[in-house]
């Protein structure tokens, strides 16, 4: 946890991209302070730079300018191996294409991330289950991803991003590639995460309705910049 | 991640690209089998003529005469004149030799030439005695027959030269008999002894009378050379006897007349005696201690060097020469895993999302680079002594269309094979150093929009 209940704590911090002689602001001095428990939706149009803030903020990329504070140190001065075990013991990150890999069933991709954190064998089996059991995919865990409907899959990348017992759950548009009747589902899902693990959670979306019915406090982004912070209802 | 999983997610990698892995297995495996075959070859060529070398009992042998005068230098061992104050090879001077380090044996050449009667005609030959050991150094492994049954037997093995004027078919001579007829020699008394130069008397007598002699031998094999043959003088034996029955038979030899006018024929004293190092290796620090105690040596040993210099180049080629195909093998793997960069690179971004580390990524290369290299290697083995058993197979078609005798040109030892495998992971673990350290690098967030 960062310091002073705040799970997440961005501080000024900047990321650009250089496109040849252009330079691309993507994040542009954001200051941005997440509380532990609190679920947080992200929205914004395409290429306002929430996506870039959320890779920031799990660990995936690192600011040009400024700092993000995360379990109270501050993850531009980790070196790549602390980014790396930052990213496996207190992250769980969930994508919008899901990302399942496609030659593993399901069991073995919930496993993966228990394999990298170097869990021992015997305690593994239980954590799958437990992990799949909470998504209710429990008795397709022979399944592989191809056999499994988009909403399914999306729940298994849920249940792989559980399975760490992380603190943090990143979300980049999960519901993007699901009907709104799945999608919603999905969000039910995560919400009931948040109450019954008590995980903070940072959801990247451009749904405005779901964003404002599941999550806690909505954060909108555009051209890189902050424009509204507040309450989602 | 653990060694375990690492294997395991490699593993399965290459299991899921396996008509790649397999034919880039298949390349390395070509590589390693050119490798494999070329220096087994080598080895073989050179394991044939260190044997028959070795065979011929001329390289692990030290000659050891009086040290000679100047004047008899370039006449053979046994020919030669001893110096002025030169040590005597007598008795004393046998012990002194048998007592020095790494010495198997030291016996004195008998060799005398003799009538030999065989089915009623009579043949001129040179008749050899064999010390016993002859049997264990590989000298007749490859003989008709067998070797002598016993150090004091009356056997006889014949050269196959020699066998031939005896008979038409000289493999029907074994177990046949054969008369030697010889002269031995029998000491005069005292009383009738001459008096030597010096003009001490002898205590022994010193002089000898000559009696002809008969011994009936049973032919138990036949060779194709005597051991040593002609090295240390008179000729090669074409009769070979146990060295025990030659000086049993005290034949009149071909410095007894020399060593009767010597000052010393009342002792036992010895033209020449051969020592047997326990390896040719050793046959220098020998020849050294030798010639330090004041005798004259004579070895083969500078030939030995030469021989083992040339294979040794001989080999260096041949290994560069197979290790071309190896290169291309590598530049298969390279190719392999850069392309599985290429197709997995959405993959090595959610292992990083999912907390890999660069150092997982790159092992997870690694172990696939290096499960790719042994299998590799193993196929390789295979093939490769495929080829050289293919190689011997020809080779002996050939030699015996030549009428010549079958011979093993090919060697694949267990060092080869233990090195060859090695050297396939080695090889394809520096091939996968690039591709692992390029995926390693890859930037998640990059890697996961790549569709």
């Amino acid at each position: 946890m960062s310091g002073n209940g705040f799970a997440v704590r961005a501080e000024n911090v900047t990321r650009h991209y250089e496109m040849g002689t252009a330079v691309i602001r993507a994040v542009d001095d954001i200051t941005l302070a997440i509380r532990t428990g609190e679920f947080v939706a992200l929205l914004g149009s395409s290429g306002s730079g929430k996506s870039t803030l959320l890779n920031l903020m799990a660990g995936l990329d690192r600011p040009n300018g400024g700092a993000i504070f995360a379990n109270g140190k501050n993850l531009s001065e980790m070196s790549p191996l602390e980014l790396a075990r930052y990213r496996s013991k207190a992250v769980g990150m969930v994508f919008q294409s899901f990302n399942l890999l496609p030659r593993m069933t399901l069991e073995e991709n919930v496993e993966l991330p228990l394999r990298l954190a170097e869990v021992d064998r015997g305690e593994r089996g239980q954590r799958v289950a437990e992990a799949l059991e909470r998504v209710k995919l429990d008795q397709r865990m022979g399944h592989k991803p191809s056999e499994m409907s988009g909403g399914e899959q999306q729940r298994a990348a849920i249940a792989r991003a559980l399975v760490n017992r992380p603190t943090l759950l990143f979300a980049d548009e999960p519901t993007g590639n699901l009907d709104s009747t799945t999608g919603e589902t999905i969000m039910q899902l995560l919400k009931e995460i948040q109450g019954h693990l008590g995980m903070t959670i940072v959801m990247v979306t451009h749904e405005r309705p779901l964003a404002e019915k599941f999550a806690d406090r909505i954060v909108t982004m555009a051209d890189g910049k902050l424009v509204s912070d507040g309450a989602a209802r | 991640m653990k060694a375990g999983d690492l294997a395991e997610l490699g593993l399965r990698n290459l299991r899921e690209a396996v008509l790649r892995s397999s034919l880039t297995t298949l390349g390395v495996a070509v590589g390693v089998a050119s490798l494999v075959a070329w220096l087994s070859l080598g080895v073989g060529l050179q394991t044939l003529a260190t044997k028959r070398l070795s065979n011929s009992g001329l390289f692990d042998t030290v000659i050891v005469t009086q040290k000679r005068s100047e004047q008899s230098r370039r006449r053979p061992p046994a020919e030669v004149s001893p110096a002025a104050g030169a040590r005597v090879l007598d008795d004393e001077a046998k012990k002194e030799l048998e007592a020095l380090p790494n010495v198997i044996e030291v016996y004195s050449q008998v060799r005398f030439p003799t009538e030999v009667r065989y089915d009623g005609a009579p043949y001129s030959t040179i008749v050899a005695g064999i010390p016993a050991s002859a049997k264990d150094n590989g000298s007749f492994d490859e003989m008709q027959g067998k070797f002598f049954s016993g150090p004091e037997v009356d056997e006889a093995i014949v050269q196959i030269e020699f066998a031939r004027d005896l008979s038409a078919q000289p493999s029907s001579l074994i177990g046949k008999e054969l008369v030697v007829r010889y002269a031995e020699r029998q000491a005069l008394p005292a009383s009738s002894a001459p008096a030597n130069g010096d003009g001490n008397g002898e205590e022994n007598g010193g002089g000898f009378s000559v009696v002809p002699k008969e011994k009936k031998l049973r032919i138990v094999g036949i060779v194709e050379t005597e051991p040593a043959a002609g090295f240390g003088g008179f000729g090669s034996g074409r009769l070979l006897i146990p060295l025990e029955v030659a000086n049993s038979l005290r034949a009149a030899q071909v410095n007894d007349l020399r060593d009767l006018v010597r000052a010393n024929s009342n002792r036992n004293v010895y033209p020449s005696l051969t020592v047997r190092a326990k390896s040719p290796a050793l046959v220098a620090g020998i020849e050294a201690r030798i010639k330090a105690m004041g005798f004259g040596t004579f070895s083969l040993l500078d030939a030995a060097k030469s021989l083992q210099t040339f294979f040794t180049i001989f080999d260096m080629l041949l290994f560069i020469f197979g290790s071309l195909a190896l290169a291309v093998a590598t530049l298969g793997i390279i190719n392999t895993l850069v392309m599985a960069i290429l197709e997995r690179r959405r993959e090595i971004g959610i292992l990083k999302a999912l907390g890999a580390a660069d150092r997982d990524v790159k092992q997870l290369f690694f172990v696939e680079a290096s499960v790719m290299g042994f299998l590799g290697g193993l196929l390789g083995v295979g093939l490769g002594w495929g080829v050289g058993r293919a190689v011997t197979f020809g080779t002996n078609l050939y030699l015996k269309r030549q009428s010549l005798p079958p011979a093993d040109v090919f060697a694949l030892s267990w060092w080869l094979v233990a090195g060859a495998i090695v050297l396939a992971v080695v090889v394809s673990l520096a091939a996968g150093l690039y591709p692992a350290s390029r995926a390693a690098k890859l930037n998640p967030v990059e890697a996961l929009r790549y569709e």
